[in-house]
């Protein structure tokens, strides 16, 4: 951009701006680590030299079951995005191959969703979940997403771009549909399922309120729930504890965007660009 | 035909989502908005028709009024401040700036954190005497601060962690814009002597604008979705001065149990999320459905 041709003064302070804002976003996150390294006495008190200790996460990860919370938010998560992936791949496919009369319409009336949702009918949800009879399980955290517009949306976008001589030419050796789907719809599309799953495995690992309606056990809970829990009970009292938890609870998040986050950045792009 | 078997082909594919959705979209919609006419059952007596009672009590409910102007000011606040922000962030990132790789991870990393663990995190930032804000401040002699506990200060103590949050998710959209703005048009708006503020006014920011569009419909969703941080720190206090609208549904459903009174405030901001449909669709540029 034009910005580079620009005098060092101009240059020199485009850097200062951008590094001031870069580490005042990532203060209250640092904070929280120097707090949890180190012991309670040196809280909020800067030395340098103060003892390092791994001591607050040890004590947390024996206070409550975070591996047990863990490996509830790795299954739900894989659940929601495998679920995800074939309900919204079948409906776009219907979308974008087999249009009928009306399929527009119903389409927009699909996009409701992207307004409206889960979060805000939680009232009348949270009876429906009842009534099934599947309160405090997976399922019950999982099965108001699993219809996601919002895929439904990026997969049609995606199966309309694949050029119709591919589609053609598979059929003339007479695969059937399913087979088209899969042989080549899908993996033309990949780039569309990685970035809809990575920001959908990003929500559902994040997301808090609707499980906390719909659990209230060890065994279902997802850890952001359980780390709420876990603060609430401790509230107050206990700072290095508290952010040595909330630390434990993002490592694993954090430790595979940082690795992965090119993919990250990209896929979030992708999503947005409609 | 060949017309009817794609109808079979189509009703099958979408039977699964057609399902879902009716169960955990439409039906519930409709049942809340059914359901606000009619009395709470308890125990042995079961919901009656009451007409707009609920509604009544609704205006006359001071808890309401704050809700609903708390998410004004915090809507009214946190768009333009987060997408003002985010448009910055991808400007100075997308300049060939130093360590360029850090500068957009560091603004992008409160996207992927939990809300319940930014609330943490901001809670001991934000505590008193032992959070930083109040150490720096308590070397000018003003420590003591209770940014959560006072309800003059708590909003707004509120409304920094949301855009704390959601400035760099904006950031990624405007970055994936930028990026495709044709370098063309900056050289030959530079060939006729533009200046950097001319070609952002004149050709960046008209570029953006379908961007812009689409980050102000998801920031409006946000900030009325978006509650966990005040479940977990302020539980809307202190004296409903942190009350949102989404937050006060959660708390009459589920802490007094009074379905019917939530469903009418569900039917409110239901209302304010279809008008934020029909501003989008009035305004919008209609390729991004229609494409």
């Amino acid at each position: 951009m034009s910005v580079d041709r620009r005098s060092a003064t101009t240059r020199l302070a485009i850097n200062v701006v951008a590094w001031a804002l870069a580490l005042l976003w990532v203060l209250p996150l640092l904070y929280a680590v120097w707090t949890a390294i180190h012991p309670p006495l040196y809280a909020a008190r800067f030395d340098l030299f103060a003892p390092l200790t791994l001591d607050n996460f040890v004590r947390v990860w024996n206070a409550a079951p975070f591996d047990r919370y863990f490996l509830n938010t790795i299954g739900l998560v894989v659940f929601v995005v495998i679920a995800q992936f074939v309900v919204c791949t079948m409906a776009a496919y219907a979308f974008a191959v087999y249009p009928f009369r009306g399929s527009e319409w119903l389409f927009m009336l699909f996009l409701i969703q992207l307004m409206v949702m889960p979060e805000v009918l939680l009232v009348r949800n949270y009876s429906t979940i009842a009534s099934l009879g599947v309160m405090d399980t997976m399922l019950a955290i999982a099965l108001p997403y699993l219809a996601s517009a919002f895929g439904i949306f990026l997969f049609r976008q995606a199966f309309k771009s694949v050029p119709k001589e591919l589609d053609e030419a598979a059929r003339m050796e007479g695969a059937g549909p399913i087979q088209v789907l899969l042989r080549v719809y899908v993996p033309l599309a990949r780039p569309t399922y990685l970035a809809y799953g990575l920001v959908m495995v990003a929500y559902h690992w994040n997301n808090f309120l609707w499980p906390l309606i719909v659990t209230n056990s060890v065994s279902t809970r997802p850890i952001t729930v359980g780390l709420g829990i876990f603060s609430t009970v401790e509230q107050g009292i206990d700072w290095p504890t508290i952010t040595a938890a909330t630390l434990v609870s993002i490592g694993p998040l954090l430790v595979a965007f940082l690795l992965f986050q090119r993919q990250f950045v990209q896929s979030f792009m992708r999503s947005g660009i409609r | 035909m060949k017309v009817s078997r794609n109808l079979t082909y189509s009703m099958l594919l979408l039977l699964p989502a057609v399902v879902l959705l009716v169960a955990f979209t439409y039906y519930p919609t409709v049942a809340t908005i059914i359901d606000s006419f009619f009395s709470t059952p308890r125990g042995r007596r079961p919901a009656r028709f009451v007409g707009l009672a609920n509604y009544e009590t609704m205006l006359a409910d001071p808890v309401f009024r704050k809700a609903i102007v708390n998410n004004m000011i915090y809507a009214a606040v946190i768009i333009p401040c987060s997408m003002g922000l985010a448009l910055a962030m991808a400007l100075l990132v997308n300049a060939r700036i130093a360590g360029r790789g850090f500068v957009r991870l560091a603004y992008f990393t409160p996207t992927v954190l939990p809300m319940i663990a930014v609330a943490n995190i901001w809670m001991f930032f934000y505590a008193p005497d032992y959070g930083l804000i109040d150490q720096v401040l308590g070397h000018f002699g003003r420590g003591g601060n209770n940014w959560l506990g006072n309800p003059d200060t708590a909003l707004w103590a509120i409304i920094v962690i949301t855009v704390w949050k959601c400035a760099g998710f904006f950031m990624i959209f405007y970055l994936a814009a930028l990026q495709q703005i044709p370098p063309s048009l900056l050289e030959a708006a530079e060939m006729e002597g533009a200046t950097y503020w001319q070609q952002l006014r004149r050709v960046i920011l008209p570029l953006l604008m379908p961007t812009t569009l689409f980050i102000s419909v998801n920031a409006v969703i946000e900030a009325f979705r978006l509650v966990d941080h005040i479940i977990a720190m302020t539980r809307g206090g202190p004296d409903n001065s942190t009350q949102l609208l989404l937050h006060y549904i959660y708390q009459v459903a589920f802490g007094f149990w009074d379905t019917a009174y939530a469903a009418t405030l569900s039917v409110v901001l239901l209302a304010i999320l279809a008008l934020i449909a029909l501003v989008q669709f009035g305004y919008a540029d209609r390729r991004i459905f229609y494409r």
